[in-house]
């Protein structure tokens, strides 16, 4: 039967309900099962719909009443007007897609505010396994083998930010989290080696 | 017959449009008296809030669910997704279907008797279209003491009444539920409609319209047109499946022209089949009245035509169907999306071409009875 609440939600996601402004409207890139859009929709009023490629995910997504859209969006986000969101959110989704960059500026015109979750391929535990191992790294995040990975664009926390000054984008805010926490001091003296994942806050420079 | 059946139906006709009142047609022709065949499942609530219309496709008739006697073989066409615990679950809801206008299943149309002249219409039948078939309903919906109604909902060209519903009496709709559809026909679509419509014409008991009931009628040619026709509700993985090459009752080929291959027979018997209970001359309004149907026609592009709609939607189209691609269901879905109006897409994974929509399939199943939940939570 659907179900309207949900009590457990990643903490990033929660970190990202947490950023957005109430009555805002929402497109949620990859958006899963729609755990962030159906707290978004319960708690914050949010208009908006996600944006999914996996139909299993689709029918979670209808089971909770969240609008969805099964569309790939390397080539559906084209179709959306000019600032037709708040917010464009991208979680965890932008080392799969094809072309990261081209998605980045695409957020941004079609939303006033990117934002970003990152796994961040920087980590130290992800640095020694390589170092030790001489192995593709293999996490709890990122679980798979290099062959069947659908995780084609893994970056850094660094490689990221130089790619968005690349593109014009100015990071308005950054929060870093290790194991699922979010990161202290030194995580945020030295995120890209000791943050798993970061959140960015995107805009365009102007 | 199933406990979650809605069991045995009957028929019901409202007569509406009397002369001088007669119905105004997109053509500009007048229509009247219009009758309408109909069925109601479940009950109507209270507050006339959880009423339900299911709009039929090109062949289809009032009967969506139960069965007309205890000796029915076979249910009503989409039986297994209205009764009580189905999708359109009849504890809840009330379920209203109808046979279009210019149908032959009970619904004034070519073969009804003209009561000016006293004989059948059959080609002095005025052309309708989606639009006025999606008028006459809402002369029923009304009659039926519904002013807003939960869902529409129907495949194909039962689509197609769902985006006229949406779009026309925008506050009559909360919810649209557009399947395997379109917002106009293709090229290929309009050509297939063409050809079967030729096979109609070239039968010599045709005789421009003017055969009646008791005399020979255009079987040969209606059946030719439902032969190709079915082909383009399959798939080629679903011809292949069911028949392949596989030989009819025969081991070697006959070297004749009597029937060789499973597949011949099968469309054969579909042809015959559907001689028995579908008349030739209804077969050439119902297909003009799809190929007529172009929103973007109508108001200037797709996006303009939904700019006033205020149902939320839930469009649904299937992998494998060649003859309403997804493609043309996402066009809908990006027009809604320009207009900021809610809506929810998915593309169903299904081998069996645009016939799937009439086929039992458990994600169609599920998203409707959610989508329904939240529509009437």
């Amino acid at each position: 039967m659907p179900y309207r609440t949900l009590k457990q939600i990643r903490l990033d996601l929660q970190l990202i309900a947490d950023l957005i402004k109430d009555d805002s409207r929402v497109l949620d890139l990859g958006c899963g099962t729609g755990d962030l859009l159906l707290k978004l929709v319960n708690e914050k009023n949010v208009r908006g719909h996600g944006v999914e490629i996996d139909v299993k995910n689709i029918l979670s997504c209808v089971e909770k009443g969240v609008p969805v859209i099964q569309a790939d969006m390397d080539a559906w986000l084209g179709d959306y007007p000019d600032n037709s969101f708040d917010y464009v959110i991208l979680s965890q989704t932008l080392q799969a897609v094809k072309k990261p960059h081209i998605i980045l500026n695409e957020m941004l015109r079609v939303g006033q505010t990117g934002i970003v979750s990152l796994l961040n391929f920087g980590y130290w535990k992800v640095r020694s396994q390589l170092f030790l191992s001489g192995k593709m790294p293999r996490t709890k995040t990122l679980p798979y083998e290099w062959y069947n990975t659908p995780n084609i664009h893994l970056t850094t926390i660094k490689d990221f930010k130089s790619l968005c000054d690349k593109q014009n984008i100015t990071v308005k805010r950054q929060i870093n989290l290790t194991q699922s926490r979010k990161g202290g001091f030194l995580v945020n003296l030295r995120p890209n080696f000791f943050a798993n994942l970061a959140i960015f806050i995107i805009e365009n420079k102007h | 017959m199933d406990k979650d059946s809605v069991g045995i139906v009957e028929t019901k006709y409202f007569t509406f449009a009397e002369p001088p009142n007669e119905m105004l047609l997109e053509s500009g022709e007048k229509l009247g008296p219009v009758t309408i065949a109909y069925e109601t499942y479940g009950e109507l609530n209270f507050s006339a809030d959880n009423a339900i219309l299911i709009t039929h496709a090109l062949s289809g008739d009032a009967h969506v669910a139960g069965f007309h006697s205890k000796n029915d073989r076979k249910g009503g066409w989409w039986d297994f997704m209205v009764g009580p615990g189905r999708p359109f679950d009849t504890n809840k809801y009330f379920v209203i279907c109808s046979n279009v206008i210019g149908g032959c299943k009970g619904s004034t149309g070519p073969t009804s008797v003209n009561p000016k002249t006293g004989k059948p219409y059959n080609l002095s039948f005025p052309v309708v279209t989606i639009g006025d078939m999606v008028k006459a309903q809402k002369e029923l919906v009304l009659h039926l003491g519904v002013k807003k109604l939960l869902t529409v909902v129907g495949g194909s060209m039962g689509g197609m009444q769902v985006l006229e519903w949406a779009i026309k009496y925008p506050d009559m709709v909360a919810t649209a539920l557009p399947v395997a559809t379109t917002s106009r026909l293709n090229a290929q679509g309009i050509a297939f409609d063409e050809v079967g419509r030729q096979a109609i014409y070239a039968d010599a008991h045709w005789q421009k319209g003017n055969y009646s009931e008791n005399e020979l009628v255009p079987a040969q040619g209606l059946s030719v047109a439902r032969m190709l026709a079915h082909i383009t509700y399959l798939s080629e993985e679903s011809m292949h499946e069911k028949f392949g090459r596989r030989l009819r009752e025969k081991e070697r080929y006959g070297f004749d022209f009597s029937t060789d291959f499973e597949v011949e027979s099968y469309l054969r018997y579909q042809g015959e089949s559907f001689i028995k209970r579908f008349d030739a001359n209804t077969y050439l309004y119902i297909t003009k009245a799809m190929d007529y149907f172009d929103l973007c026609r109508d108001f200037g592009s797709l996006e303009n035509a939904f700019k006033d709609v205020r149902a939320k939607f839930l469009v649904l189209s299937f992998s494998s169907d060649w003859l309403f691609p997804t493609a043309h269901s996402k066009e809908i879905v990006r027009a809604l999306m320009v207009n900021r109006k809610d809506v929810t897409f998915c593309e169903i994974p299904s081998p069996y071409g645009h016939d799937a929509f009439l086929l039992r399939n458990e994600y169609m199943e599920k998203m409707v009875t959610d989508f329904l939940f939240y529509a009437y939570d």
